[in-house]
């Protein structure tokens, strides 16, 4: 087992630049339902640069929040991952986590160590019986070397750093005193308490108010630059994506079928679906004009297109091979490309 | 030709404690808002949440009693206050005025097919009965672009937009002049939002309805409102022409949302106006005006006197004693 691990090692040495924080490599996941088997991830492949903001978008459905809750092995044991997730750690060395076992003590280390992770409802996401001072702690001693004294320091500081207002006091208190904005900067704080390398955050500001969301999206664009981490940042909201992201992962029913900088992705769409879904957002420039729609709706779960997965909404579809065939990558410039029969 | 004029609406929903429910204090969810709605328009109501926008929508259906203020609905030429009439007179009104809910998935039946949810407001209204019936259930299904082949089925079997179809479905079969849209579009995807943003649109083209638009998304409420008021703790603190209100805001607090719209260009960075602190306890609300202890703006004047409604510019009304003066940067567009 030894050596079948240095050997593994060896070889992802290879492929992972010294800039790669994180390589996903065709994750794959699939649920086991009475129903049927449905594959909610279908091979996708991403690498998440050291200081960068990885945007994936997509529709519900996509597969965007299982393809980040199987970084850190959240899923339910109806869930079949393969694939590999190699995370770069500290000193250099290259492991893949994919291969941890979820109760292991490693995985524990790196699941709010160093990965951590920041939900869609923070009320739903604290515990309602331990005040937020306790829950910052119990992260804090999890993965810091300090003693209690200094947990309580560092988690007043970590409170104060979020823009929290009279932290000493909100540290006493419960989440359900707070305010959905203040819950969701106390989640930050914990996440972000561990110093994590990397930060997924699904669907963060979601649901929040326009105010409080651009107050949460200023605060996680400053954190990062401040500490130089990553951000997995998963949304449906476009205008949110543009804003934060450096790069743009496009999903559809599993697939990334678009990726680039988020230059390139919203201004140069290539595949068929983002323009669409470009198209059919509300633009201030042409109030109360018609909206193009994409047409059509998410096929269900267990009626999975064959080929291309947005062939039954395209309409550019072409018969005989995206409906049989997953189109292979069409790329534009260094870091651009599309799964596309287009392009070909 | 206003079909809905709303005269001072108050809505106070009484706090009790205690064995014997004793009133401690009141929410104001509505205080003291007045607005006109004309046939064929849609007027857009925004605001974060806590700020009453629902309650404004349900009371004018009657659906919340008023505490006080004059709700008056035009049928035949003439205006009746909803607020003094109930039981048999309520009802002949309650099939002109529909409601659109937010999540097509508490708001339908679980156990009636597509047809009887389409059909319930004909038979509740007493409209229609047997073939008529079942013609005007399939003419509404069409209009919304449902399949008919749907019908027979429960909605358990549909998608979020589908179902979304069949609640306008369900309101627009009875021919309402008005239907109020209680954030109808917030819980679709973008692709599908489009489509229902266009499917509503259309329907007021053919049969000439009248919306409340309620949302806190400003671009879709924008887009599909003729005007469009901005609310906040209950009150009203702007209310214009969407253009105007989008590119020449006068009141601060709609500064600050515009400014927090995030933008889908990348080269547009979005700059938003940081507003201080936190919406305050609705129990206690502010003096003076509601908005002074965030607004950037606020001086001593704020803080001691209500700012008075008033039309600011044609058709432009705003709550703030130095709208006038304010120098407010407005929405950003490509160009």
């Amino acid at each position: 087992m030894n050596t079948e691990s240095t050997s593994v090692m060896h070889e992802q040495k290879e492929n992972i630049s010294s800039e790669d924080l994180l390589e996903i490599k065709d994750l794959t996941v699939s649920f086991h339902t009475d129903e049927g088997i449905v594959k909610a991830v279908n091979e996708i492949s991403y690498t998440v640069n050291h200081g960068k903001i990885l945007g994936i978008v997509g529709e519900s459905g996509s597969g965007k929040s299982v393809a980040c809750s199987a970084i850190l092995q959240l899923l339910p044991k109806t869930a079949e991952v393969k694939g590999s997730i190699l995370l770069q750690g500290e000193n250099g060395n290259i492991r893949d986590i994919a291969r941890l076992k979820a109760n292991s003590r490693e995985m524990g280390n790196i699941r709010g160590g160093e990965i951590a992770m920041i939900f869609q409802e923070p009320m739903s996401s604290f515990s309602p019986v331990h005040t937020i001072g306790n829950q910052l702690m119990e992260a804090i001693l999890q993965h810091r070397n300090v003693t209690k004294q200094e947990a309580g320091e560092i988690a007043i500081d970590m409170l104060d750093r979020v823009g929290i207002s009279n932290p000493a006091q909100r540290f006493r208190q419960y989440a359900f005193e707070l305010s959905g904005g203040m819950r969701q900067r106390a989640m930050i704080a914990i996440a972000l308490s561990s110093k994590p390398n990397l930060l997924i955050a699904d669907e963060p500001t979601t649901a929040l108010d326009v105010t409080i969301q651009a107050q949460v999206l200023e605060l996680m664009a400053q954190l990062q630059a401040e500490r130089n981490m990553a951000i997995i940042f998963v949304t449906h909201d476009i205008g949110v994506i543009a804003q934060i992201a450096d790069e743009i992962a496009v999903m559809y029913l599993g697939y990334i079928l678009e990726r680039g900088t988020t230059r390139e992705v919203i201004n140069n769409p290539q595949h068929p679906y983002t323009r669409k879904l470009l198209e059919a957002i509300p633009r201030l420039d042409h109030l109360g004009g018609r909206l193009t729609a994409v047409g059509g709706d998410i096929p269900g779960p267990f009626e999975f297109p064959a080929g291309c997965p947005f062939h039954t909404r395209c309409q550019q579809m072409i018969t005989g091979r995206c409906d049989t065939t997953f189109p292979p990558v069409a790329t534009f410039g260094h870091t651009h490309s599309a799964n596309c029969f287009l392009y070909e | 030709m206003a079909l809905i004029k709303v005269n001072n609406l108050k809505v106070h929903f009484p706090i009790r404690i205690g064995l014997f429910g004793r009133v401690q204090g009141h929410v104001r969810a509505v205080d003291n808002i007045s607005l006109k709605i004309r046939r064929g328009e849609t007027l857009g109501l925004v605001g974060e949440s806590g700020s009453g926008k629902t309650t404004v929508g349900r009371t004018i259906l009657r659906g919340i009693e008023p505490t006080d203020g004059q709700i008056f609905f035009k049928r035949n030429g003439s205006y009746t206050d909803l607020t003094k009439i109930k039981g048999k007179e309520l009802r002949k009104f309650r099939k002109h005025m529909q409601m659109i809910f937010q999540d097509p998935y508490a708001s339908l039946n679980p156990r009636m097919t597509v047809r009887d949810i389409i059909a319930e407001p004909l038979v509740v209204g007493g409209v229609d009965k047997g073939k008529n019936l079942d013609a005007r259930v399939r003419e509404g299904a069409a209009r919304c672009k449902l399949n008919l082949e749907y019908l027979r089925r429960f909605p358990h079997a549909f998608s979020g937009g589908q179902r979304q179809r069949i609640s306008i479905a369900r309101a627009i079969v009875s021919n309402p002049e008005f239907i109020v849209c209680d954030e109808s579009v917030s819980a679709l995807d973008v692709s599908v939002q489009a489509e229902i943003l266009n499917l509503l649109m259309d329907l007021q083209k053919e049969l000439n309805t009248t919306y409340l638009f309620i949302g806190h998304d400003l671009g879709v409420v924008g887009h599909i409102s003729h005007r469009v008021a901005v609310m906040y703790m209950g009150t009203f603190m702007e209310l214009a022409p969407t253009e105007n209100l989008f590119f020449n805001p006068k009141h601060p607090y709609t500064e600050a949302l515009l400014s927090a719209i995030p933008d889908a260009n990348p080269d547009r960075k979005m700059k938003p106006v940081s507003l201080k602190g936190e919406i305050p306890d609705v129990i206690n609300p502010p003096t003076g005006c509601r908005f002074h202890t965030r607004c950037n703006y606020a001086r001593d004047r704020c803080r001691i006197e209500v700012p008075e409604w008033r039309e600011i510019d044609q058709k432009h009304f705003v709550a703030c004693h130095f709208a006038h003066e304010l120098a407010l940067t407005s929405a950003k567009t490509a160009s």
